[in-house]
């Protein structure tokens, strides 16, 4: 098993013909995801990569079955892409773009609130089951199949610990970013459940930065209700306070939101902390040995 | 993105919210003219920057003359105004704002947030008014109200009554108070604000509540939507650099260290300026370059990493994903031949296209110092910054 994309999940991809999309779409499906058509509104009939494009997200789920859509289409539009995709039934949808109006995302989780889906990003790199199916932009050579699940804000950060945990022989059940925006459609305490219910996932990194409480409420939350170890580690303890980084979500607002002080009280809670970001392939192998 | 406490309440003063009679002026005549013209025998000059604690710094003062105007506005006008906000170097006045002043009863708090915890807009008020609300809320916090705002809904009467009650209004100043909450809630939603406060929200003499001084920032990636905002924005008020970055689409933060950083994505980024840090280095700087990096964003990286005289030497930390490492690579060798650079530079490439970008900066002839991994970089960078001591 693995979480939320499995090698029987059925894609879709939205912005189907861009360029972006385009790439990675067919990256995807040279290791193992089964792309099964996209949507873009207007090129309805047509073909692209050899699978049929669709006008709507609700014809594209009626004719091929799809349960997991990839929401590759630029921020102004996207808020209402993720819409249309949980209204159509789509039970995973994967936001890439990143510069989603904050406002968009407050409305888009009011309106995905009695819906029974998941939403991972925006701001993204995606996620990935090695091997099985890949939703995003992430490099798939680095990733293998394996027993750890990663969960992170960043994308690039994401990258820098799946390299190290491959060059120490560990692979991954699932790799999850939940994106670097204020507001998300997935927090950590989501995937953490994930990992836990998954027979598969022996032992979970997690992967946070600077601003707001998730992580340390990530980690409250797996002192009471996970048995799995957890390793985790907190970008931005060289961040000065009141400075965006880059990301909407990594600004430093009050105490509790320094790189240090989430450290802290994770390390409180149980969780393995690294201190040193070249050290978390490491730290994850003496942990689960 | 901030405004000025100006413009704020020029914006607030449309939607509804009463806030003082005043104008701004950047010249001491001006100002006289201004408070002439509004009357009265007490007036309140008010140094416009983008920093708050302005009070502490001088830039706050209540003129009970004319001649006073005419003595502060001077003052104030080409001054470095420093608070606990701007760092010790301060930041030049160009404005003040002369208002007429108040007879102050009772200061409130009253603001508005995207609270990250309920995910949603949220009206935060506090009978404390006039105080660092962060220091309320961790010395008293049940004096601290937070009051969600459902998307579907808008914020409902009854919250704002709710809201009122709670920090001591009563009598006709209640839906008073819900009419001002509705207007700040109307100018939040409408122009795609991330944060507004109005502090303090003041009680005034003769019963009327009214915004003495009041703040808002934006979200940056709504302006395209925004073109009444977007005209507000001061560049007087932003790093010179930074602004220059964001214009070549990279993510630039000037920092107090002599490592200058050039990473993509902002969480490896951070990590990279952590891992020089644990290595007992200071980075000079944040920089993300972003996806897609084409070389001329690579050589723009380098150009503004160098404006900064303290850099002595450049990390280059590239985990491709949507990027390629060849395109970055090209930027490398680009930047070299084109700009006069001195410094040394360790790079380190993994990720998409890794074999192909490693072999074009071989080829350049390059003194460029190859890195393995993270903290081979970071052992690098300082192995090279104490050899050159």
């Amino acid at each position: 098993m693995s979480v939320f994309v499995h090698k029987h999940s059925r894609v879709i991809i939205q912005g189907f013909t861009g360029q972006h999309a385009t790439f990675h779409a067919e990256e995807s499906m040279q290791n193992g995801t089964t792309v099964v058509g996209g949507v873009t509104p207007g090129k309805g009939g047509q073909e692209h990569l050899g699978l049929p494009v669709f006008d709507t997200v609700h014809q594209a789920v009626a004719e091929t079955g799809a349960d997991v859509s990839g929401i590759f289409v630029p921020p102004p539009f996207a808020a209402d892409a993720i819409m249309e995709a949980l209204e159509a039934g789509v039970g995973v949808v994967v936001v890439i773009a990143d510069g989603i109006p904050v406002q968009d995302m407050v409305r888009v989780k009011r309106y995905a609130s009695d819906k029974n889906a998941v939403i991972i990003g925006p701001n993204t790199p995606g996620i990935i089951t090695p091997d099985a199916c890949k939703v995003g932009i992430m490099p798939s050579h680095i990733y293998s199949p394996g027993r750890i699940g990663v969960v992170s804000r960043s994308g690039t950060l994401n990258y820098e610990a799946v390299q190290q945990m491959s060059e120490l022989g560990m692979g991954q059940t699932t790799s999850v970013g939940i994106g670097g925006d204020p507001v998300n459609g997935t927090d950590f305490v989501t995937v953490l459940r994930a990992f836990e219910e998954d027979p598969e996932t022996e032992a979970v990194i997690m992967i946070g930065e600077i601003g707001g409480p998730q992580e340390v409420d990530a980690a409250r939350w797996a002192k009471q209700n996970m048995s799995k170890p957890v390793v985790g580690f907190v970008a931005g303890v060289s961040a000065p306070p009141g400075r965006r980084m880059g990301h909407a979500g990594a600004i430093i607002s009050g105490e509790a939101d320094t790189a240090n002080a989430k450290m802290d009280l994770m390390e409180e809670l149980g969780v393995h902390v690294v201190r040193n970001p070249a050290l978390i392939g490491e730290t994850a192998q003496r942990v689960f040995s | 993105m901030n405004i000025h406490e100006y413009q704020t309440k020029d914006l607030l003063r449309g939607y509804g919210v009463s806030v003082p009679d005043g104008r701004v002026t950047h010249n001491t005549d001006n100002a006289v003219t201004i408070a002439e013209d509004l009357g009265g025998d007490r007036w309140v000059v008010k140094a416009q920057i983008h920093a708050g604690g302005r009070g502490k710094g001088g830039g706050v003062k209540v003129a009970s003359s004319l001649d006073e105007v005419r003595q502060f506005t001077d003052d104030m006008i080409g001054m470095q105004l420093v608070t606990p906000q701007t760092g010790t170097e301060g930041r030049l006045v160009q404005r003040v704002l002369v208002e007429q002043a108040c007879d102050i009863k009772k200061e409130y708090y009253l603001g508005m947030v995207i609270d990250r915890a309920t995910q949603r807009i949220t009206m935060i008020a506090s009978a404390s008014g006039g105080m660092n609300i962060e220091e309320v809320a961790k010395t008293d916090p049940d004096r601290v109200i937070r009051e969600a705002v459902d998307p579907a809904i808008g914020l409902a009467g009854f919250q704002c009554r709710k809201i009122a009650a709670r920090i001591g209004l009563r009598g006709q100043k209640i839906s008073e108070a819900a009419k001002l909450m509705q207007a700040l809630y109307k100018c939040f939603r409408e122009q795609d604000a991330l944060l507004a406060e109005i502090n303090p929200l003041a009680e005034l003499g003769d019963g009327r509540l009214m915004a003495l001084d009041a703040k808002m920032s934006f979200d940056s990636n709504s302006m395209y939507r925004r073109p009444m905002i977007t005209e507000l924005r001061d560049f007087d008020e932003e790093d010179a650099k930074e602004v220059e970055a964001t214009a070549h689409g990279l993510n630039y933060i000037a920092l107090d260290g002599n490592v200058g950083c050039i990473v993509n994505g902002a969480g490896l980024a951070m990590a990279t300026m952590d891992s020089i840090s644990f290595h007992g280095g200071k980075p000079a700087n944040f920089l993300d370059v972003g996806g897609g990096a084409s070389p001329e964003k690579v050589g723009n990286a380098f150009r503004i990493v160098l404006q900064d005289p303290n850099v002595k030497i450049i990390l280059v930390n590239i985990f491709a994903g949507i990027n390629r490492c060849d395109w970055i690579a090209e930027g490398l060798v680009q930047a070299m031949r084109d700009q006069d650079i001195s410094v040394p530079i360790v790079v380190r490439l993994a990720g998409t296209n890794v074999e192909k970008g490693a072999p074009i900066l071989e080829a350049s002839g390059f003194p460029f110092i190859m890195a393995d991994n993270l903290d081979d970089a970071s052992t690098r960078v300082m192995a090279t910054l104490e050899a050159a001591a």
